[in-house]
């Protein structure tokens, strides 16, 4: 017997059903690990950890103008984590959804940097519907490679992002460079009528917000209500079961992939057509890796995820916050995401196990 | 010194961080895990290993730290997998974004700092040799990479421990059912492949580019899971494909210096066009990859 079956180490038992409690406290639990694990780092770093709490966690709450701003950050993570954990239930792991928002960003860029005169109301619609069709048409790349060469989704879509990003690069220091930018790497500023319109006056929260809640509400019908997402997750959970049902899973890879890049290119116009208003580099900041966490800490659900998109939203406008007043690394807040994940993950456990202390614990082998 | 000679003089150089890591996570998946966490583990072996050079501690000591904390952090990955039984996909994903934040905060005051590399080690009697002579001069961490490349294969063809791993991987109930402990098995073929990214990603930044900056694996990582897969599992096509790799990422050096109009981008993004290219011709050899491909890969072992 090994080491790990000692009478004294508890065993993961698995449950006659899984516990729903466990499932509704797994994120609460695992925020809270990591928020205790990383003031701990803050502490060893040197740094007050009641000005770092205070300027995280409360800071933006107190204030409508920083309220805003987390509402705005809460946008394209929550749109992206959508659409990723539809896949990611079907058990289609599309990481590479920061190249399909940075397409979509490029996309919905070409109509002002092409037409740079044009006016009229129907600009920002366009970009937008050009972003998500740009982000599909990236994803669908990786689907293509998935499904018809049978290539590993996950190394194509990441690899593609990086290839994005280098596209991003190029057309910011060629092509669509500003002639009278500075010789900085960004696109001409965008006309009034390329973008989204704001949604609460004094505020940067636009249009585009609405449109995600609308589409949350959408993938909540889509994946709760509907026979197709039904099939979904029943070929993520049962794949050999799904197949005898005639479920085909090269059409699942597709629309799981599709839907995922249509929502990751669309929050990429959203993007360029809102807060930055040109094309530049940091377009490509992160999201959509933070929007993986996103989906999983929402526990790929539709209502949770919306619950998980805001708080990473705080923590992303908090660390801002602890950088300036805290002097902490912007660094800090990508040890916080990947130590949430994993806090997240254990405390998952136990919707569908729970420990067993008593001696002998362990089962015999069967 | 024309292309070919230029390439064939760096290519070896270039290709053992994609060597290093893409052995470590051959163990790793032969054992029937799939750890996605590479590019973070590479990413803070880089930096543990800047930090020591740089203070002056020695190349030694910079491999050996970056080696043991990256196996360190890989652990974090077994506790979550085989302890907790999470989605190894998830959890992978949650250590390289780890490493790659603790490497940047860890390395923030270092960001553009160099330090010396190693010298290089000629062949005696080979290094003459016309054209492929300079194949022949690299560093020392190259030519313990090439022994390590020949100890694994001989390791996994003709030992006990080489079958164990294998067992565990193919098979793990039958495995469990004869008497070898899954999770241990598990457990440390998780932390030599922690081990052996932390020495790439030192190789990486005290050797092959002496300098630290933040993004400086720039997707190493990510080939080097890719290599594996190139590689059908097999020791000697992973160190073919690492070589293929090295070769890749100088044509966008020599490209640049022969004078080519070619936008520094598309070189850039070379390997990953390169990666997902390859993917796709392997990958749709179906058989190819069943033939060597592990049984169990990613999936959590229950009792």
């Amino acid at each position: 017997m090994s080491a790990w079956s000692l009478a004294f180490v508890p065993a993961l038992v698995r449950r006659e059903r899984a516990s729903l409690a466990a499932a509704l406290c797994a994120p609460v639990i695992a925020l809270g690990g990591a928020i205790a694990l990383n003031l701990g780092l803050y502490v060893l770093m040197g740094r007050d950890p009641v000005a770092v709490v205070y300027a995280m966690l409360f800071e933006p709450f107190l204030s409508w103008a920083s309220f805003s701003e987390v509402l705005l950050k809460a946008g394209p993570l929550l749109l992206i984590a959508q659409g990723l954990a539809i896949g990611f239930r079907a058990k289609v792991f599309n990481i590479g959804a920061e190249g399909q928002f940075i397409l979509g960003a490029i996309f919905a860029s070409a109509i002002p940097v092409w037409f740079p005169q044009a006016t009229g109301q129907w600009i920002w619609p366009a970009m937008l519907l050009l972003g998500a069709i740009g982000g599909a048409l990236w994803a669908s790349l990786t689907a293509f490679w998935r499904v018809r060469l049978n290539a590993n989704e996950i190394l194509v879509s990441l690899m593609l992002s990086l290839v994005a990003a280098q596209l991003l690069n190029y057309l910011l220091l060629g092509p669509w460079k500003d002639p009278n930018g500075f010789n900085f790497p960004q696109s001409v500023m965008f006309q009034y009528d390329a973008m989204v319109p704001t949604l609460i006056a004094g505020t940067r929260v636009n249009v585009s917000f609405l449109i995600t809640l609308a589409l949350s509400i959408a993938a909540w019908v889509f994946m709760q209500r509907s026979f197709i997402g039904y099939k979904l997750q029943v070929g993520g959970l049962a794949p050999r079961a799904a197949g005898y049902a005639g479920f085909k899973e090269g059409w699942a890879i597709w629309l799981s992939l599709l839907i995922g890049g249509f929502a990751a290119g669309l929050a990429g116009a959203a993007e360029v057509a809102g807060p930055l208003g040109q094309l530049q580099r940091s377009v490509a900041s992160g999201y959509g890796y933070a929007a993986i966490i996103v989906a999983y800490l929402g526990g790929l659900h539709p209502i949770g995820i919306v619950v998980s998109a805001l708080v990473m939203a705080v923590i992303y406008i908090g660390g801002d916050n602890a950088m300036v007043s805290a002097n902490l690394p912007i660094a800090a807040v990508r040890v916080f995401q990947g130590s949430l994940l994993l806090a997240y993950l254990i405390a998952v456990a136990f919707v569908r196990y729970r420990l067993e202390w008593r001696r002998g614990a362990h089962r015999s082998p069967s | 010194m024309n292309a070919i000679e230029f390439i064939l003089a760096g290519m070896l150089a270039a290709a053992t961080p994609f060597l290093l890591a893409a052995l470590g996570e051959l163990v790793a998946e032969r054992a029937g895990v799939l750890n996605l966490g590479v590019e973070g583990l590479m990413a803070f072996g880089a930096v543990l290993a800047f930090i020591i050079v740089y203070q002056g501690g020695g190349h030694l000591l910079g491999f050996v730290v970056a080696g043991l904390g990256s196996a360190v952090l890989s652990l974090l990955f077994a506790f979550v997998t085989l302890g907790f039984r999470a989605n190894q996909v998830a959890a992978g994903l949650a250590i390289g974004i780890l490493g790659q934040g603790l490497s940047a905060l860890f390395g923030k005051t270092y960001e553009s700092l160099t330090v010396r590399g190693l010298p290089k080690l000629a062949l005696p009697g080979f290094s003459d040799l016309p054209v492929i002579g300079s194949l022949f001069v690299q560093d020392i961490v190259v030519w313990i990479s090439l022994a390590a490349t020949l100890a694994l294969w001989a390791i996994f063809a003709y030992t006990k421990l080489g079958l164990i791993v294998r067992a565990v991987g193919e098979n793990p109930k039958a495995a469990h059912a004869i008497g070898y402990s899954v999770i241990s098995v598990r457990v440390l073929a998780i932390a030599f492949g922690g081990a052996m990214a932390g020495f790439a990603g030192a190789y990486a930044s005290v050797v092959y580019t002496p300098l630290w900056a933040d993004g400086m694996i720039a997707g190493r990582g990510w080939i080097a899971i890719a290599l594996v897969v190139f590689g059908t599992w097999l020791t000697g096509r992973i160190f073919l494909g690492a070589c293929l790799f090295g070769a890749v990422s100088l044509m966008g050096l020599a490209a640049q210096a022969t004078g080519l109009d070619v936008p520094s981008q598309l070189l850039s993004s070379l390997p990953y066009l390169v990666t997902i290219i390859v993917l796709g011709i392997i990958s749709a050899d179906r058989r190819l990859l069943k033939l060597n491909g592990v049984a169990s890969l990613g999936e959590p072992f229950e009792r």
